[in-house]
């Protein structure tokens, strides 16, 4: 039980930890985005997951079903990944600009133009 | 009639107005359109504190559904003084930001700055006015995105990769709040604070709830910059336009305050998770930190911007010490100061911004022989830095006089030293700047009075002088903000 049953919490704490890591270890700004977005599915899983209830089915009324699972995390999540879209999508847009006015997105060379300026 | 609706109102007003901007475009029309909407939204949340003062909490739910299925708006004592704060910057940096976003935004691009600061005020009068845990991580990132995309209008291309980095860390910041309030929900059910705050005594102990704790006040510390969260900031607030800076200083972080201090004091204050947790101390300690890393750091600075800005951090330093202190004393001392520190950093970056106008640089040694070329605005900086010093008479005084009475209530005599200590340090960094500005005689430029335009002075005025108002007469200010801090140390058992 202990192992197997909290598998998915494995994995979503694998994703968001490795999402993390990404963020702070890449220097390339589009792979920080990148590892921004799996940081942030991480989190959409781990709501979708505490939705499941064992046995249950969507909560469509219906005859013979009793058991449902809980839509409510799901409708949330729905709006994460907007909110989750527009800020990958600002995120580019911005890396767009870095390209235009540095001419490279790597974090360590912006840093050395910004330092010799 | 339309008493009934004011909270909603006070969220929907500029969130409309945002995309009208967008079909307008023309800038004086965005700009006349924002101004007036922020001033409604001034009359609005006076109005509601009017109210919450006479009769109580408003609870407006939206749609007719009730909570904890809907999601309701709750004004309290708190809320309604925060939406105060930040409605009445708002509407005194609309009329200051015309000619000031003209000088140093695009042309091209001041219809997107105006939708932005309204889409940014909205979010923050949202996190503030909301009574649902994850309504308030939507206007998080509604305000949060507005003010990346604020801070990368700056001509300056520093600014764009501010704002980058702002984005990376602020995202962080929220997906950790959400986590948290997703393990609340695993635990309770609930997403309605009200009803969080009832529920969660009986599953506190668990691993879950304490989990959730950690991920909601490292990304709220994330958002409102605590020591050693606050990378972001000093770079987004130096190279983003004057305006925006004036605003997002004077508003943002004050307001994730606001929503730190709702989790921690409204949430978990059912079971006074400051003393049961223990982690007053490690807060009281991160405080003190930031208190002299800023103002040391502070002192090192050749852009007064960024000077200002670490300043912020170590102001950020005295309102979390206020409301470690876990006491009426300690909460009051941290909210009037940060009405304080809105009022006063708010018209500090209001004069760099007119200096920013008049000679297009916020660097030190640009200053000097400011004192004689504009000597009204220079002036305003003096005040505003004397109060940010804490000097009697002006607001600083009065809050940190609240901070150290709270603290020696407590018995912690030697941290009161420190925060004396640590205000010397403020003496150092903004006498630099009245040194070159006063004394020092400029190299080549001419000495002629130049002063900024009126519509930017006053402006600045209005806010240094209410720093002064409120200095003289602390107590308006003491007793909403003892009231609130009341209200939510009953919650506390």
């Amino acid at each position: 039980m202990e192992f197997s049953g909290l598998f998915v919490y494995w994995i979503i704490v694998a994703l968001m930890m490795s999402g993390l890591y990404i963020v702070i270890a890449q220097n390339n700004l589009v792979k920080k985005i990148v590892g921004l977005n799996v940081f942030q599915v991480s989190v959409f899983l781990l709501y979708i997951t505490m939705g499941k209830v064992t046995g249950g089915t969507a909560p469509i009324l219906a005859d013979n079903i009793t058991v449902y699972s809980n839509p409510l995390p799901h409708v949330l999540i729905l709006t994460a990944i907007v909110v989750g879209v527009a800020t990958t999508s600002l995120g580019l847009a911005l890396v767009v600009r870095i390209h235009e006015a540095y001419g490279t997105i790597e974090d360590d060379e912006i840093l050395e133009q910004d330092d010799d300026a | 009639m339309i008493e009934a609706h004011l909270p909603i109102l006070q969220v929907i007003i500029p969130l409309l107005a945002a995309p009208i901007c967008v079909f307008l475009r023309h800038p004086v029309a965005t700009w006349a359109l924002t101004t007036v909407v922020s001033w409604i939204c001034l009359a609005i949340s006076i109005w509601l504190l009017q109210q919450v003062q006479a009769g109580g909490e408003i609870i407006y739910e939206i749609g007719g559904w009730a909570a904890p299925w809907g999601i309701e708006y709750r004004v309290d004592m708190l809320s309604a003084w925060v939406l105060v704060i930040v409605t009445s910057i708002g509407a005194v940096v609309m009329p200051y930001a015309k000619l000031s976003a003209e000088k140093e935004i695009d042309r091209d691009r001041l219809y997107i700055f105006y939708t932005m600061m309204l889409l940014c005020e909205t979010g923050l009068l949202g996190i503030t006015i909301t009574g649902d845990a994850f309504n308030l991580f939507v206007f998080l990132e509604i305000s949060s995105l507005a003010s990346y995309v604020l801070i990368s209008l700056s001509q300056d291309r520093r600014g764009l990769t501010a704002a980058y980095r702002y984005l990376i860390m602020g995202t962080v910041g929220a997906t950790f709040y959400i986590i948290g309030v997703g393990l609340m929900y695993m635990m309770t059910g609930s997403l309605n604070i009200a009803d969080l705050a009832k529920l969660i005594p009986d599953v506190a102990a668990t691993r879950t709830i304490q989990a959730a704790l950690a991920f909601l006040t490292v990304g709220l510390a994330l958002k409102l910059a605590l020591f050693p969260l606050h990378f972001w900031l000093p770079n987004a607030y130096a190279f983003a336009p004057s305006v925006v800076t004036v605003f997002l200083a004077a508003t943002a972080t004050k307001v994730a305050v606001y929503a730190f201090v709702r989790i921690i004091f409204t949430v978990f204050g059912g079971i006074n998770i400051l003393q049961s947790l223990q982690i007053q101390d490690l807060l009281a300690a991160l405080a003190i930190v930031a208190m002299f890393a800023g103002s040391a750091v502070a002192i090192y600075q050749t852009n007064i911007k960024r000077m200002l800005a670490y300043s912020s951090l170590a102001q950020i330093g005295y309102i979390i010490l206020g409301l470690s202190l876990n006491s009426v004393g300690g909460i009051s001392a941290g909210l009037v100061h940060l009405f304080n520190h809105a009022l006063m950093k708010g018209g500090l970056f209001m004069v760099m911004g007119c200096v920013v106008y008049k000679i297009g640089s916020a660097k030190l040694d640009d200053m000097a022989g400011l004192g004689k070329r504009m000597p009204v605005t220079m002036a305003a900086f003096v005040l505003g830095g004397l109060s940010l010093i804490g000097v009697p008479l002006t607001v600083g005084f009065v809050s940190k006089w609240a901070l150290l009475q709270a603290v020696l209530d407590k018995g912690w005599w030697p941290v009161a030293l420190l925060i004396v200590i640590s205000s010397l340090l403020a003496v150092v960094y903004v006498w630099r700047v009245v040194e070159v500005a006063y004394f020092k005689v400029p190299s080549t430029a001419a000495m002629e009075k130049d002063e900024a335009p009126f519509s930017m002075v006053l402006p600045t005025f209005i806010l240094i002088s209410a720093a002064i108002y409120f200095g003289l007469d602390g107590t308006t200010a003491l007793d909403i903000a003892g009231d609130a801090a009341a209200t939510l140390v009953r919650g506390l058992k």
